[in-house]
């Protein structure tokens, strides 16, 4: 057990003893979180609008100054033909140009034949269809309002209510993700290095002779980078609450258990990676460049996971990021109980066991 | 001399087994594989009904919903509690609730209520999932209204038609929004990281000091550095061309030529940012750390997954130092709308400024002395 700690302090040493890389290694997490809380959204907001209207009478006006005086959109200004439209996209400026039909308020009146298009930059799918969707509300709403006092006959009142997030903030759906994604990544890159820098410098050599046990060794060697992803933890949770306004609705312990759990699969995955590589700039690039592919698409972070292919969901099943998003969404925001993340505990503990295992068998306590 | 310099840069580079392949491999594969997983489409929603009056306008109006093709009825729960369950065990995005005496209210009263509750974890999707669902009704109520008025003529609406269009993408589809920010993606991650190892690694392995008692100049030091990596930002675009002709059939509106000139640009200067952090780290974990921190920020400033302009506004001034913006929504442009280098002058300007400034720098953080 004392030759144990001795390894532990060993390594804890090698920490300490380079700064630099002790403070990128705390101060990261704190400013890609608050970076990524705060511009992660896809609300819609002041989008400059432009007007091709041949009728100019009350309702084009009244339509027009409905839809500046919301906080979605700002008037640009008038177009003089429809030839212009093409050209005002293409510049770059405009996100969505309104056409009125001609003799607009004439029309609505008495044929009903009264049209408006709503023309928005495709390129950008969901803002194009955010956009036209807010546009259509308002002048549904001006509908509304010309119609004063007379109640509109036979009328169905939908009553919308929106469960968990009843502002629809963006962070609440990216900050999990973003969780996963910071522990993930900068857990796997810290222990990714250890072995293969002992290895490149050398020093292997030196643990190889002595009485530890291989698996003794590995262990030593997660065991600091598991003290310092606790605070990493401990200072996300803290963040998330504090400076993002995200809830912890269901029980914290349960928080911090599932969150531990995913260390430990970081972690050993990052182990696993540093047993594979010979040389530490190939282990750093497999843990940041090449994992940071699947952490980013098919952890559901982003991009909605029943939306891909099968083969591509069956993918995902490997990808921890993924159950432990799964698992935090359900605790954080839906404050859910035990019962309904086992699942994902189960799975995330066995990918865990898995790795340290794979890791261990890899090590090799020989040189070549 | 330098021609010697760039010899040896791309020796080193061959030797090593790992990077070639990266450098081949790692384009093709995101290629393949991000724009069918970047599909934020939000076209099947599960909804849940809970129908407590069985009556022929609410049977008339699930069939409505089901037809529209948006909403996919997971289940017809008995009871309100039943449909949460669902929701809570993601089976479900959105619950309607038909009151009883739905269509005895309609008719009597003129005046009925549902309930629409939306799961808004993904504020995206709920949002777009109330609003959808509260369009299909809007339009089944004018429909029911349409037929009810008949035998009751005189009162006239107001009425107007809206139609919406989409120019450049007209049936919206995410992939060809994808994929020249991907290909920028790549460019970033591959002419990002590469050089941010390469000087500190020089260090690591004591080379640095024989390049030190050389009479090599600063200028044709960074110089050396820099090439390789141009040449290798040109073949990962390359390639990137190329497997989004040959698995998506997607070419661009606008010219080649404005492609590659924009890219001749934001390679010098991402990787001179890269240059600069290995000029400062002393290890090599700590270049990767930080260029891992500064690529995937620039990334997310970038619009490339979230739209500048839905960012506060402090976001949205720090993200004028992200060299992807400008070249994302060039490519963007060129690729969808054809867009020609006169109308994108400006991120051209503010590209070159950078690759300027982040060149500058690397020569003048290389120093010879330890």
């Amino acid at each position: 057990m004392n030759q144990f700690l001795a390894f532990v302090r060993k390594e804890f040493y090698h920490i300490f003893r380079d700064t630099w890389t002790m403070i990128i290694l705390l101060v990261l997490p704190v400013v890609m979180l608050i970076l990524f809380g705060f511009m992660m959204t896809t609300e819609v907001k002041n989008t400059r609008f432009a007007i091709y209207d041949p009728s100019r009478d009350v309702a084009t006006q009244g339509i027009v100054n409905k839809i500046s005086m919301s906080d979605y959109f700002i008037f640009s200004g008038y177009l003089d033909s429809p030839d212009q439209i093409e050209d005002v996209f293409r510049k770059d400026k405009i996100g969505l140009v309104v056409v009125f039909s001609e003799r607009f308020y004439e029309n609505m009146m008495h044929t009903g034949d009264a049209q408006v298009q709503l023309i928005a930059d495709g390129s950008d799918p969901n803002t194009a269809a955010t956009l036209t969707m807010y546009a259509s509300s308002l002048i549904a709403s001006y509908q509304q309002d010309m119609m004063g006092e007379v109640k509109i006959p036979y009328q169905i009142k939908p009553e919308i209510k929106f469960l968990y997030n009843p502002t629809l903030k963006g962070s609440y759906n990216f900050v999990p993700g973003v969780m996963g994604m910071i522990l993930m990544l900068i857990c796997a890159m810290m222990t990714s290095v250890s072995i293969a820098r002992e290895k490149e410098l050398g020093t292997m050599e030196v643990l190889l002779v002595s009485p530890m046990k291989p698996v003794q060794i590995i262990i030593s060697k997660v065991v600091p980078y598991f003290v310092l992803s606790i605070i990493n933890l401990a200072t996300i949770l803290l963040l998330s609450v504090y400076v993002l306004g995200m809830p912890i609705v269901g029980s914290l312990s349960l928080l911090i258990l599932i969150s531990v759990i995913y260390i430990l699969v970081a972690l050993s995955l990052g182990l696993l990676i540093s047993s594979v590589a010979k040389k530490q700039m190939i282990a750093l690039l497999i843990s940041a460049m090449v994992l940071i592919l699947p952490v980013l698409m098919l952890s559901g972070m982003m991009f909605p996971l029943e939306n891909m292919p099968w083969t591509l969901q069956v993918l995902a099943h490997v990808v921890p990021t993924k159950w432990y998003i799964i698992a935090v969404k359900k605790v954080m925001l839906q404050g859910l109980g035990f019962s309904y993340i086992y699942q994902e505990l189960i799975i995330l503990s066995s990918m865990a066991v898995v790795l340290i295992v794979l890791s261990i068998k890899r090590f090799k306590y020989r040189l070549e | 001399m330098l021609k010697y310099l760039i010899e040896k840069e791309f020796k080193q580079f061959f030797r090593n087994s790992f990077l070639p392949k990266l450098v081949i491999a790692y384009p093709f594969i995101v290629i393949l594989i991000f724009p069918i997983v970047a599909n934020f489409d939000v076209s099947s929603l599960n909804i849940s009904i809970v129908d407590n009056d069985k009556s022929s306008y609410s049977s008339r109006m699930i069939r409505k919903i089901e037809s529209s093709g948006y909403f996919r009825i997971t289940d017809v729960s008995s009871t309100h509690k039943e449909a949460l369950k669902s929701i809570e065990l993601n089976e479900a995005d959105v619950i309607l609730e038909i009151p009883t005496h739905f269509e005895a209210d309609l008719i009597r009263e003129q005046e009925a209520q549902v309930m629409i509750s939306s799961n808004t974890v993904n504020g995206m999707k709920g949002g777009f999932a109330g609003a959808y669902l509260n369009a299909i009704i809007t339009d089944f109520n004018s429909q029911i209204r349409g037929e009810i008025l008949q035998f009751d003529v005189g009162k006239q609406v107001p009425s107007m038609e809206i139609v919406p269009l989409y120019k450049f993408n007209p049936h919206l589809t995410y992939l060809v929004y994808m994929i020249p920010a991907i290909m920028v993606m790549i460019l970033s991650l591959v002419c990002g990281f590469l050089p941010a190892i390469n000087i500190v690694s020089e260090k690591e392995s004591g080379t640095i000091e024989q390049m030190n008692v050389t009479p090599v100049g600063k200028i044709q030091f960074i110089l050396a550095k820099l090439i390789p990596y141009w040449v290798v930002g040109f073949v990962v675009l390359s390639i990137s061309f190329l497997a989004s002709w040959v698995f998506y059939n997607f070419l661009p509106v606008g010219s080649f030529v404005t492609l590659f000139l924009f890219t001749f640009i934001f390679v010098l200067a991402i990787s001179g940012f890269g240059l600069v952090i290995s000029n400062y780290a002393s290890t090599i974990q700590q270049a990767i750390f930080m260029i891992f921190f500064f690529v995937i920020t620039f990334i997310f400033m970038s619009g490339l997954y979230t739209p500048v302009a839905s960012m506060p506004d402090w976001a949205q001034l720090v993200s004028n130092i992200s060299p992807l913006k400008y070249i994302i929504n060039a490519f963007r442009q060129i690729y969808l709308k054809g867009s020609g280098f006169t109308d994108l002058i400006m991120p051209f300007l503010a590209l070159a400024g950078l690759a300027v400034f982040f060149n500058g720098w690397a020569v003048l953080s290389y120093s010879k002395k330890t």
